[in-house]
């Protein structure tokens, strides 16, 4: 019996994420073809390609979607690669890691919030300033909503970056990264360039995915494009997603339409990439073999851990913003801190959000145990039946992460609604295990499969089946990771808005969907408390990663470190 | 590669989307005409209220309503907090869409002029109801002619009116002592102090709001705009009102590069000291925002001379609710006089009532005469005039031009 769920394990697992993809994604082409019965849509048409593509704004819309999405994730890989060339291995290294991987659990729209309070003309940096030069009014300065979207790349890099380096980390330890790097500073290679020649080109095959999964989610963002990114035209993301809200419903077939040109972008970009890959490639090869020892190797390693500290102190000293802010009283502008401070908004909002904490957090544990099932099953079907999946299989497995949310999840409530399934708990941790799951693979996969095959060969040596050797041996071996991928997985989970709200028919309130509604007021106080209850949330699970395998391994000192 | 698994999914998902779906009439259950049916109906139903969530004085009053509701009618009522209202009509739709013609998600929506006429053309409202409820008689519709027509659209029984909204600016006394009171006037006044006055981007509903008002003070014959934009010269009725906007967007905030892009943004650069003016279509915004902490209680409301643009907040019930019953119940008890007076209250939202108080007993307008007023709230004399929308075809074209001239092109 759970040898042949095992053997199904792969097949179930890309059924439950293509499945609703497909069917949402079906449900969005049909209108963008003028099919919409329940707007009197009956016959195939153009016309909703035809308006897109007649809409002034889009051919600006359009560049900057790809602009901020491939700077964004330009500069989030360059910097995780120049972190790790850097420093991977020292101490400042450990310390940079343990200020970043809490970041991950950071939601987005906090960060941005956090963000853009820190840079606004209004903002911290500004408020710092205008004591000395003596400042009465904030300057009349485009810093956020910038029409190059400058704000909106910063606020994707500081939040992918993390995310990157976490990814990168699970990757490193299989390619033994500092037998290579002594040897090639045996021969004389700066730190950071044999990193750079040595590792990199090894590495950057094992995060390409996630690298990918980054790209595409920064071509479609909404609600940091909403927050920090230009309006006069915005994103095409956020284009779409204001004419799918618009009161006018005949713009829902333009709507449609653009959700598809989006899905195009993002296939556009990745091929872009691709193809910057594939140039990188070519043009690297003379210079890995030049035998070029390396220069500003501490000019490089002094920007890396520069870049990264600031990047982690933006989102750190944004949080801390919307901290004051929840507490804050009368705080006008050019004040540092506020003039009075009061429990008010917490004693006002606190109770709700805390009621909602455990149906956010019965969601994230389900949908991310489910999640962490299936994935532990794929992997251990790799390794007893040697199912690998090829890369194909591993591009279906990113699809929901490649897809923009918005070009499938309309449809996917229309077929949530014909299968009677809308508007349940039920659904709603289905529509979750969606999203969770490709980073439950993405966490998982790598130190799963970088585990030394001959611990199970002693295993079986030792005379125990596959099943004791993967509950006695390999689980417990992998607690740390395995726990970390579930804690990646429930804070994806905790920060899903569209997909709960779409599928849970606003029945189905969680943090997030509250959290999103109150922070609609605008009121900065409102959502401090918002913005911090949810990264709370977020942050729960990460914290239990870190505390389980302490108190597990307290009588195990060589399984503390591994 | 994905063409495989897709081949299975295609079908089922184009079949749904085709299934052509034919609504029944949508009048199941109890007839409003007999309320105390509908009263027995409702008895124990659960009602969906889908309203905007962003503000801690509305969801009060929700809650408020909601423990009344129970106390008299054992109906339970659920306010499902929205960001957009839209969010509620896209739900709306797609149950129409995947032919859910009855049990529907929502019961009763807090809806806007755009949304409601929206919802009535595509068929997706219950009605009509809302002239049989026991407490319409306390309206007076031929005096206030914004409780039949929403946006000009006529409501026909199809929503249900419970409160009435004002565009009215608002000013720091401590930074600007004396407003421009008028579109002529606040452009002279921008001139000398660039980039201290702004407006959320249309379409936003004020910004459009905004935008409407400044036309029916530049427009040469007022009258034109209560037709149907396509029977009136549109360029000459607006060419006053473009020269004036192109001659106040390079004196804007941010010189017009970029807005805010809801009307609560507008409060926080205020409080930010980022502008000297801003507004809301609620007549008791600033003296939310001071008793929030959100604006120095230096700050006053003002209108503009000559009147200014208002309408009814409305409440509608989707063609497939399910509990149509509990939704009536509600939508009744909105329009009590108690519910009235508290909504009125500057300490509750400050929105002016819609009963006339010549329907009232003495009793009930006492209610109304004991209502404190808010440090930065106008009586309703000194709110002045209503003016009357302009037909939705005009706000449709003016958010169309503007996003061409402004919205995208810089």
């Amino acid at each position: 019996m759970a040898r042949s769920l095992t053997r199904a394990a792969p097949a179930l697992t890309l059924l439950a994420l293509l499945g609703p993809v497909a069917a949402g994604l079906a449900g969005t082409i049909a209108p963008a073809f003028g099919l919409l019965p329940a707007l009197g849509g009956s016959e195939i048409t153009l016309t909703p390609f035809r308006e897109l593509l007649g809409w002034p704004g889009l051919p600006r819309a359009v560049f900057l979607s790809l602009f901020t999405g491939l700077a964004a994730t330009m500069l989030a890989l360059a910097l995780t690669l120049l972190i790790c060339a850097g420093w991977q291995g020292t101490r400042a290294f450990a310390a940079l890691e343990r200020a970043l991987s809490p970041l991950l659990s950071v939601p987005h729209a906090a960060a941005a919030f956090g963000l853009a309070f820190l840079i606004a003309p209004s903002g911290w940096i500004a408020r710092a300033l205008a004591l000395p030069l003596g400042w009465e009014q904030p300057p009349d300065l485009l810093i956020l909503q910038d029409p190059r979207g400058l704000s909106l790349i910063a606020g994707l890099v500081v939040k992918e970056m993390p995310f990157l380096l976490l990814m990168t980390l699970a990757a490193l330890p299989a390619l033994r990264p500092a037998q290579s790097l002594a040897t090639a500073q045996a021969l004389g290679y700066g730190r950071v360039t044999a990193w750079a020649k040595v590792i990199m080109p090894r590495l950057y095959a094992q995060i390409r995915l996630p690298v990918y999964a980054v790209l595409a989610f920064s071509v479609s963002v909404v609600d940091v494009a909403m927050i920090l990114g230009p309006g006069t035209p915005p994103p095409l993301a956020v284009q779409v997603l204001k004419w799918m809200n618009d009161p006018d419903l005949a713009l829902r077939f333009r709507a449609a339409a653009g959700a598809l040109l989006l899905l195009a972008l993002t296939i556009a970009a990745l091929l872009l990439w691709r193809g910057g890959e594939i140039a990188a490639r070519r043009l690297s090869a003379r210079w890995l073999v030049s035998g070029g020892r390396g220069h500003a190797e501490p000019l490089l390693r002094g920007l890396g851990l520069g870049l990264g500290a600031l990047s982690a102190a933006l989102v750190l000293l944004g949080l801390a913003g919307m901290a004051v802010w929840s507490l804050a009283g009368l705080w006008h502008f050019p004040e540092l801190l506020p003039q009075g401070w009061t429990l008010r908004s917490w004693m006002r909002h606190g109770p709700d959000l805390l009621a909602l904490f455990g149906r956010t957090m019965l969601i994230a544990a389900t949908a991310s145990g489910v999640a962490m099932v299936l994935t532990t099953a794929c992997l251990e079907a790799e390794q007893r039946f040697g199912l690998r999946p090829g890369t194909r299989a591993l591009w279906l497995l990113y699809l929901p992460l490649l897809v923009p949310q918005i070009a499938f999840l309309p449809g996917l409530q229309v077929a949530a609604l014909l299968a009677g399934l809308d508007g349940t708990l039920a659904a709603v941790i289905a529509v979750h295990v969606v999203f969770v799951l490709p980073y439950a693979f993405l966490s998982l996969s790598d130190p799963y499969r970088a585990l030394d095959p001959r611990y199970a060969a002693v295993a079986h040596a030792l005379g125990k089946g596959p099943s004791a050797t993967f509950w006695r041996v390999r689980l417990p071996m992998l607690l740390r990771p395995w726990l970390t991928a579930a804690a990646v997985s429930a804070a994806v989970s905790v920060g899903q808005y569209l997909p709960t709200l779409l599928i849970g028919g606003g029945r189905v309130p969680t943090l997030t969907t509250e959290a999103l509604a109150l922070a609609s007021g605008g009121d900065r106080r409102v959502i401090g408390v918002t913005a911090l209850a949810q990264t709370g949330a977020a942050f729960l699970p990460f914290a239990l990663a870190l505390l389980i395998p302490a108190l597990a391994w307290r009588n195990r000192r060589g399984m503390r470190h591994g | 590669m994905i063409r495989h698994p897709m081949r299975n999914w295609l079908p089922l998902g184009l079949a749904a989307l085709l299934s052509v779906t034919t609504p029944g009439l949508a009048r199941a259950g109890a007839d409003p005409a007999d309320w105390e049916a509908v009263t027995a109906e409702a008895r124990g139903q659960t009602v969906y209220w889908n309203a905007w969530g962003g503000a801690d004085n509305v969801n009060a009053f929700i809650d408020w309503i909601g423990q009344q509701a129970q106390d008299q009618y054992a109906v339970t009522l659920e306010h499902v907090k929205l960001s957009d209202t839209a969010e509620a009509v896209s739900r709306v739709l797609a149950e129409k869409g995947a032919g859910k013609d009855e049990g529907g998600a929502i019961d009763l929506v807090w809806i806007n002029g755009e949304n409601f006429a929206s919802m009535k053309r595509q068929g997706l409202l219950f009605g009509p109801w809302s002239e049989d409820l026991p407490n319409w008689q306390l309206t007076d519709p031929a005096a206030n002619t914004a409780l039949t027509a929403d946006f000009t659209v006529p409501t026909e029984g199809l929503e249900s009116p419970w409160g009435m909204a004002q565009l009215v600016f608002y000013h720091d006394t401590a930074r600007l002592p004396e407003p421009p009171r008028s579109m002529a006037a606040l452009s002279d006044w921008a001139a000398p102090n660039p980039g201290r006055f702004t407006y959320p981007q249309p379409p936003d509903f004020l910004g459009s709001t905004f935008l409407k008002q400044a036309l029916i003070e530049l427009t040469p014959d007022p009258d034109a705009l209560s037709h149907p934009v396509d029977e009136a010269d549109y360029a000459a009725a607006t060419a006053p009102f473009w020269d004036w906007l192109d001659g106040l967007t390079p004196n804007l905030w941010r010189q017009g590069k970029a807005y805010p892009q809801t009307a609560q943004r507008m409060i926080q650069l205020m409080a930010d000291n980022e502008i000297d003016i801003g507004f809301e279509f609620n007549p008791n915004a600033a003296s939310n925002a001071i008793a929030n902490f959100q604006l120095p209680d230096t700050v006053r409301s003002f209108v503009l001379e000559g009147g200014s643009l208002g309408n009814a907040s409305f409440v509608a019930i989707p063609y497939n609710a399910n509990a149509k019953a509990g939704a009536m119940v509600i939508a009744n008890l909105l329009l009590s006089p108690e519910a009235q007076a508290r909504m009125a209250s500057p300490d509750e939202l400050g929105f002016g009532t819609v009963l006339a108080m010549d329907r009232l007993s003495d009793a009930q307008v006492r209610l109304f005469d004991e209502i404190p007023v808010g440090i930065a709230t106008l009586t309703p004399e000194e709110l002045g005039p209503t003016l009357p929308e302009p037909h939705p075809s005009w706000m449709v074209k003016l958010e169309e031009d503007w996003t061409a001239r402004y919205g995208v092109a810089r």
